[in-house]
């Protein structure tokens, strides 16, 4: 398993060699709530870091998702269409959304696991 | 207005325990959730669900000219009340806008009233402000409290004996648990089911006891967002997001509470006025396209001309797509008509729906007319 690094706007992706997976984090799915629907781009679109690639849907509210790294996407999670709590149950695992064929470097600002979780300590308090 | 620091029920350890994610909520630390909404709402929906709703302002309303207040005040007819029998009212002002709506309990011992916990302070300040020198408000919020056992399974479920004998909006003392309680059945879910009364002392107890009677049935404990999902359903008003100081019942849809024939009370010359006229606004239902969720305040429009807002939308579990009320100008919008709701910043279509989008377990002898607030 390669490991995860973290986004302020708590986004996850794990890099193994030219292919990132994309998700939200535990902590993100634990503030939304019940997630009932996902607006998600088509395979094939380019992104650069930190665009908007869609929306994610909450009994409490819409959000906006970041892209964490550059890439094109490779596959987007089509279980999430029919299964959008799949983000709330297993949000590292069958709950991920988008994977990519990276594009040049990792942002230098992701965090690794001890940064992020003072990020969501801050947060939570 | 809400203070700085929420306050806490006496269930409040009990929801730490179970897992349930605090928020405040007119002021209070409530479970917005334990397990999951989907679940919550579901249990509620096909089983029972426990809601502890002690946040709610109780009001006890006592002395010689009791009932002649409470009608001066309330929109509907208390009159008519036998002792065990409650009412859905609405407090409004002179200009006729709904300052609160709530539940009036007639009882040997006077009125108990229970309103919205955003609205307790502001409703307590106006009762003593408006009552006569012989009639007493007290709040008696603290000393007790109240949980809502809600869902078609509620009368099997409930640890009480004899609860056949409660008619829709009717209460009597009796036991639950072995321990004394009020017992009404009334709720906020468009479901079968009760809301108990009891001391604050004792109602850990009662709380545990459902939960675990019921727990081999599929009785979950459940949190403000099921309660929220389960009322928008069953198309209960939610003072602050569907109706204010600035809406008056007929716009609300409410109509049905106000006796303008009962006597002078306050309001009346206004919403006289209103109802000669027509409402210049009225709620509609609506329903959404899957993953289309309109939030309060988003812009509906029909034939591209703004029309009104939305006032409470959610996607619901149960039915399997989001609905939404709107406060839409009078007459634009009939069942069956199409109109456009702003969602994440486009206009998405949404169909008029006859309201309630669903009608539960809830038994009434007037079903069309007998509802509940929050």
């Amino acid at each position: 398993m390669a490991d995860r690094r973290y986004t302020r706007t708590h986004e996850w992706v794990a890099v193994d060699g030219k292919h990132a997976t994309i998700g939200i984090t535990d902590f993100a799915q634990s503030q939304l709530g019940d997630v009932v629907f996902l607006e998600l781009p088509s395979a094939g679109r380019k992104l650069a870091a930190r665009d908007t690639f869609g929306v994610i849907e909450s009994v409490k509210a819409a959000s906006d998702l970041y892209a964490p790294v550059a890439g094109r996407i490779a596959e987007v999670n089509e279980k999430l269409a029919s299964k959008p709590e799949l983000i709330n149950s297993d949000p590292y695992g069958e709950g991920w959304i988008l994977k990519l064929e990276l594009a040049g470097e990792l942002p230098s600002d992701l965090l690794d696991e001890a940064e992020y979780k003072k990020v969501t300590e801050a947060a939570a308090s | 207005m809400t203070p700085s620091a929420p306050q806490r029920t006496p269930l409040y350890d009990r929801h730490l325990a179970l897992g349930g994610r605090m928020v405040d909520f007119g002021g209070w630390e409530m479970p917005q959730q334990y397990s999951s909404i989907r679940d919550e709402h579901l249990a509620v929906r096909k089983v029972a669900g426990l809601f502890d709703v002690s946040h709610m302002g109780r009001f006890r309303v006592t002395g010689d000219s009791a009932q002649a207040f409470i009608q001066s005040v309330l929109s509907n007819d208390v009159s008519s009340l036998i002792h065990g029998q409650a009412q859905y009212n609405l407090m409004c002002n002179e200009a006729g806008g709904i300052i609160d709506d709530l539940v009036a309990y007639r009882s040997e011992e006077g009125f108990l009233l229970v309103v919205n916990a955003s609205n307790r302070e502001k409703d307590l300040e106006w009762l003593r402000a408006h009552a006569p020198a012989d009639v007493s408000v007290e709040d008696r919020t603290f000393e007790l409290a109240l949980v809502a056992f809600q869902g078609p399974d509620a009368e099997r479920l409930l640890p009480a004996e004899g609860l056949d004998d409660i008619p829709y909006f009717g209460f009597r003392r009796g036991e639950v648990a072995g321990v004394s309680s009020v017992i009404s059945r009334t709720g906020y879910t468009g479901e079968d089911g009760f809301e108990i009364m009891v001391k604050s002392d004792h109602v850990g107890d009662v709380w545990d006891a459902i939960l675990e009677h019921g727990r081999s049935a599929g009785v979950l404990p459940a949190g403000l967002g099921a309660r929220d999902a389960t009322r928008l359903e069953a198309a209960l008003r939610l003072w602050g997001n569907d109706m204010d100081e600035t809406v008056n019942p007929y716009e609300a849809g409410l109509g049905w509470t106000v006796k303008l024939g009962k006597g002078d009370f306050t309001g009346r010359e206004a919403l006289q006025k209103v109802k000669a006229e027509g409402p210049r606004r009225s709620l509609v239902g609506l329903k959404l396209r899957p993953g289309d969720i309109a939030r309060h305040g988003a812009a509906v429009s029909a034939d591209g001309r703004p029309i009104g807002v939305i006032t409470s939308g959610t996607h619901s579990f149960f039915l399997g797509y989001p609905i939404a009320l709107a406060m839409v100008e009078a007459r634009s919008l009939q069942v069956g008509d199409n109109a456009s709701v702003e969602v994440r910043g486009r206009g998405v279509s949404a169909d008029v729906v006859k309201l309630p989008f669903y009608r539960g377990s809830a038994r009434s002898l007037s079903e069309k007319k007998e509802s509940r607030h929050g």
